[in-house]
């Protein structure tokens, strides 16, 4: 009684800060500061046709590099801490049998599901989209692999070097950014070529799809080591 | 200024998912149900953060056919805020991160007591 009390009265004042926040906000009727800079020079200055793209990739790359870390991080601590012990790993369990329904439709649409994340992170800098949103869109894939054919043996050399190789090449365009242009993750050391065309934006396109790829594997990985945790016993 | 102006819309349902995740964090018993709640909370934090960067009756910052150009491909004054919508990606890529580690968690909190109801984790109660 006391707890439901108490939880009513956290959540009456959370509400009453809200309110106040609410009733006070006033939308803002134009850009002001960096935001104003960005609407006004992101394109000369960037080249990309998604200012989101030109913020998340060039302007706070910086941003960008720590994102990927954590996914790093949060992949490996999972697959710590799911680890199998060696009579575990060798274990075959048989599942029950999927639907012919999924197993067909899921032959059908992997492919398909693949190609769809790889357009979405390479035009990430011209529509709506990126390395994370085509990463994860790859890693529904797999998921849906999973699903489909729960037994279904994921090649864990192949994950980690996609993931290793996309992370050192991210961050040595990062570097040659230092050497060849303005500063760390600057994306001029490629021409920007014609505005609004796919290669475009100097290093944006190669950054966003290393960027795609490796999240991608992230997710791919940390859906393997829950694939596998099944086994644990 | 009317109360339910159209930019304002979207802070309102933010605030009432952060309202309503908090209560399902407070209240629920079941693991599970906790950590959906944690992810509806972050759901209405990432509206409200895209809410703020509003600029009423403008376009996304995308530079295509659909807004207006000036020299040098300059959109000022035709676009809403990019800065909160790059901020709130970090957001989601994070909040996928603390989600996966939630759900390990409740994995390995299941193998050790065959239950997912929070009240008979009590070992460190006194």
């Amino acid at each position: 009684m006391l707890r439901n009390l108490l939880i009513s009265l956290l959540l009456l004042s959370f509400v009453y800060i809200f309110y106040n926040l609410y009733v006070g906000f006033t939308p803002k009727t134009e850009l002001d500061g960096i935001a104003a800079h960005y609407a006004d020079k992101g394109a000369a200055e960037i080249g990309a046709a998604n200012l989101v793209t030109a913020v998340v990739v060039t302007y706070r790359g910086f941003d960008t590099l720590g994102e990927v870390t954590i996914l790093f991080l949060t992949a490996s601590i999972i697959g710590f801490f799911l680890k199998l012990t060696e009579a575990d790993e060798n274990k075959v369990i048989i599942h029950r049998g999927t639907s012919e329904l999924l197993v067909t439709s899921s032959n059908l649409l992997v492919p398909i599901i693949i190609l769809f994340g790889i357009y979405v992170f390479m035009n990430g800098h011209l529509t709506p989209g990126g390395g994370f949103q085509g990463g994860a869109i790859i890693a529904s894939a797999v998921a849906l692999a999973i699903l489909a054919n729960p037994n279904m043996h994921i090649n864990h050399q192949i994950i980690l070097w996609v993931e290793s190789i996309s992370g050192v090449v991210f961050v040595l365009i990062g570097v040659l950014g230092i050497l060849l242009a303005g500063g760390f993750l600057d994306n001029r050391v490629l021409p920007q070529g014609q505005f609004g065309t796919l290669l475009s934006a100097g290093a944006i396109p190669i950054i966003y799809s290393f960027i795609g790829l490796k999240v991608g594997a992230e997710i791919s990985n940390i859906l393997e080591k829950y694939q596998k945790s099944q086994k644990e016993s | 200024m009317e109360f339910f102006e159209l930019g304002k819309i979207s802070l309102l349902i933010g605030f009432g998912l952060i309202v309503l995740g908090f209560w399902g964090i407070l209240s629920q018993k079941n693991i599970i149900k906790i950590i959906l709640s944690f992810t509806i909370m972050e759901t209405g934090v990432n509206i409200l953060i895209v809410s703020l960067g509003y600029v009423k009756g403008k376009t996304a910052p995308i530079i295509d056919s659909a807004v207006e150009q000036g020299a040098n491909h300059s959109v000022l004054g035709q676009v809403v805020d990019p800065v909160p919508q790059a901020l709130v990606l970090t957001a989601i890529v994070i909040g996928f991160g603390t989600t996966a580690l939630l759900l390990a968690y409740a994995m390995k909190l299941f193998k050790a007591k065959r239950t997912l109801q929070i009240n008979n984790f009590n070992d460190l109660k006194w």
